[in-house]
């Protein structure tokens, strides 16, 4: 894989940051953020046309514009069946197989619920889905689905919308290390560029945001900070960092000075 | 006759299909998903399902999302 793409189910795409279109002002201020983020694909949500309305232009005609691929989530279900229900009709929206699965357990924290996921994930996975599952950090589920087929595991770094940046750094690093055979994208909780510097640094092999940028004063700059700071995370991680240690130890050489 | 739409009572004349439903609703057929008492509707499928009298349909399209 290199520095700048990732691969998902053998297919490449052209940044590490996969963007959400939540929240935003308007569809214009949507589709500049994701430009300047350089994201190539973006989740939606699925939901009840309003048929009180006329509907105005289509998320996915500017989507279209901005030529990025779609990934749809079951943000809102609270049980497999649901999640699989709007799996199912977000593939014949988007006739495409990618989908980010969520399973909710809890209202308050929006933690996935592991045993329905799961069970939607191997639905999904049977009926030909490219499943990513936001899930929490735990390696024992990220195990379990990767082995149920899902495509990737999007391990939260905090609780959706928080903006708190990691909160487990070392149990992202054990997943980090175990799961190696699909990519590992940190989904949620990164509040600003460091926050996904840091987990880029660690390896993951990508970010997943939407609250970090839309939520900005300046979405259309925060989507840029947040794009250098995925591809400088990844170069550090793929350059090495320096051991850490206690004192000093000069840059400069001892020998020559003045006296 | 009456179906579900939504979540909400519609009346329909006879002979209303998907299709025809969602072209006098304004909607581009592209752009939604079908569910017709539970089971998706393939866009392919649209112009032949023909709606009953009870049916419960859901129209769902993309919004924004993370």
């Amino acid at each position: 894989m290199k520095a700048a793409t990732l691969t998902i189910a053998g297919r490449t795409f052209p940044s590490r940051l996969i963007v959400g279109t939540g929240k935003y002002p308007s569809l214009a201020v949507m589709r500049e953020a994701i430009e300047a983020s350089g994201a190539a694909l973006v989740t939606v949500a699925v939901r009840r046309v309003d048929l009180s309305r006329r509907n105005g232009e289509s998320i996915l005609d500017v989507l279209s514009k901005a030529k990025t691929a779609v990934l749809p989530n079951t943000a809102g279900c609270y049980n497999a069946e649901e999640a699989v229900r709007t799996a199912r009709l977000a593939r014949e929206v988007g006739l495409s197989e990618l989908i980010k699965l969520e399973v909710i357990g809890d209202e308050r924290t929006l933690f996935p619920d592991n045993e329905g996921l799961l069970a939607a994930t191997r639905t999904l996975v049977k009926e030909g889905f490219v499943v990513l599952p936001y899930t929490n950090d735990d390696l024992v589920v990220a195990k379990r689905l990767r082995d149920a087929g899902a495509a990737a595991i999007m391990p939260l770094a905090a609780p959706i919308g928080s903006g708190l940046g990691l909160q487990n750094p070392v149990t992202l690093r054990i997943l980090l290390e175990e799961i190696r055979d699909v990519p590992v994208i940190v989904d949620a909780g990164v509040g600003t560029a460091s926050d996904a510097a840091i987990v880029m640094e660690m390896g993951a092999d990508g970010v997943l945001m939407n609250t970090g940028i839309a939520g900005s004063p300046d979405p259309v700059k925060m989507a840029r900070a947040m794009r250098l700071a995925v591809e400088s995370g990844r170069l550090a991680f793929e350059a090495g960092r320096i051991p850490r240690k206690l004192h000093a130890a000069a840059s400069s050489p001892p020998e020559g000075q003045i006296s | 006759m009456t179906i579900r739409l939504n979540g909400r009572d519609q009346e329909a004349p006879e002979g209303t299909t998907v299709l025809s439903l969602l072209e006098t609703a304004g909607l581009q057929p592209g752009r939604v998903a079908v569910e017709l008492n539970g089971s998706v509707v393939p866009k392919t499928g649209f112009h032949r399902a023909l709606l009953r009298e009870g049916d419960v349909m859901e129209v769902v399209h993309f919004v924004g999302g993370g």
